[in-house]
């Protein structure tokens, strides 16, 4: 790919430039946010109680029926998709050659991240901590007993 | 023989080596999301299904490679804020390199907190 670059002293160009200064405080503003939510995530997740041996089903049960859990996983999840799939699309840019092929990976990027959300968001909305049918063991201890 | 650059932020000093770490922390988190997103999606299947897969994270090699995943998260995130620091504080470019310090010294204060008691978890 050849790089146009242009004369110093022209006028900055409205185009192109301005999604990509967007993307570029894209980047740091979620990255900010990113750390209060990652961070307080494994906190809870990994380190308080019985960390990782604790979790299943009925963990998971337990937080999503809490709206404060279910809004911080949802902004987790867009943020941190959206700022590695723009991460993943900075370095398809730098090391590709061949632009077809590049304009091929930055779609497949976008197309994975729109899939994931998506499917994350329906999974935090839809969930039903207590599924009918299921072994009550295996449940949060607030369902109803069948 | 051409003179070596001094001083610069990016060539062959901190400021490059840091930069090689984000990236490829970066990329090993993107990589792990993915795959994250997907398991965690298990719940809407059945509790059989999540559980069955939330397991092998407790096994002792996927046990041993969250600790990786967690100093990756931990560099990534303290650098990130440092590059951040670079772009908007005043001093950020001046102080640039004991930032890069001060990073890993925190890094590895959260690790040693965090380690002994998830491999307790893990093997305990
Ligand atoms: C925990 C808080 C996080 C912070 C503070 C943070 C911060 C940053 C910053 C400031 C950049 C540089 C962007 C640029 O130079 O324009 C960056 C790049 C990147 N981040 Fe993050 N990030 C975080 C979490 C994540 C997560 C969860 C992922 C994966 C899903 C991720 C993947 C990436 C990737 C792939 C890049 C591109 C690396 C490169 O261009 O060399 N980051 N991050």
């Amino acid at each position: 790919m050849s790089v146009v670059i242009e004369q110093p002293r022209s006028p900055r160009s409205r185009n192109q430039a301005n999604l990509e200064k967007y993307g570029w405080m894209y980047m740091r503003l979620s990255g900010v946010l990113l750390v209060i939510l990652i961070f307080g995530h494994l906190f809870v997740n990994l380190y308080l109680g019985e960390g990782i041996k604790a979790i299943d089903f009925a963990f998971v049960g337990g937080k999503w029926s809490d709206p404060f859990w279910q809004v911080w996983d949802l902004a987790m999840l867009w943020l941190a998709m959206i700022h590695g799939t723009n991460g993943m699309r900075t370095l398809v840019n730098d090391y590709t050659s061949n632009e077809t092929l590049r304009k091929a990976m930055v779609w497949s990027l976008w197309g994975i991240c729109a899939v994931l959300v998506t499917l994350g968001t329906l999974v935090v909305f839809t969930f039903d901590p207590c599924p009918a049918g299921a072994l009550p063991e295996l449940l949060p201890s607030f369902c109803p007993v069948a | 023989m051409a003179s070596l650059p001094a001083g610069t932020l990016y060539r062959g000093k901190v400021g490059m080596w840091s930069w090689v770490l984000h990236r490829i922390t970066g990329v090993a988190i993107f990589f792990f999301l993915l795959v994250h997103v997907l398991d965690t999606a298990l719940v809407r299947l059945s509790p059989e299904a999540y559980n069955a897969v939330i397991n092998t994270y407790k096994t002792p090699l996927i046990g041993v490679a969250e600790l990786g995943l967690v100093a990756a998260i931990l560099y990534h995130a303290l650098n990130g804020l440092r590059i951040i620091a670079i772009d908007f504080w005043r001093k950020g470019v001046k102080y640039q390199n004991v930032m890069f310090w001060i990073v890993v010294a925190i890094a590895f204060g959260i690790f040693a907190a965090f380690a002994p008691r998830h491999l307790m978890h893990v093997f305990g």
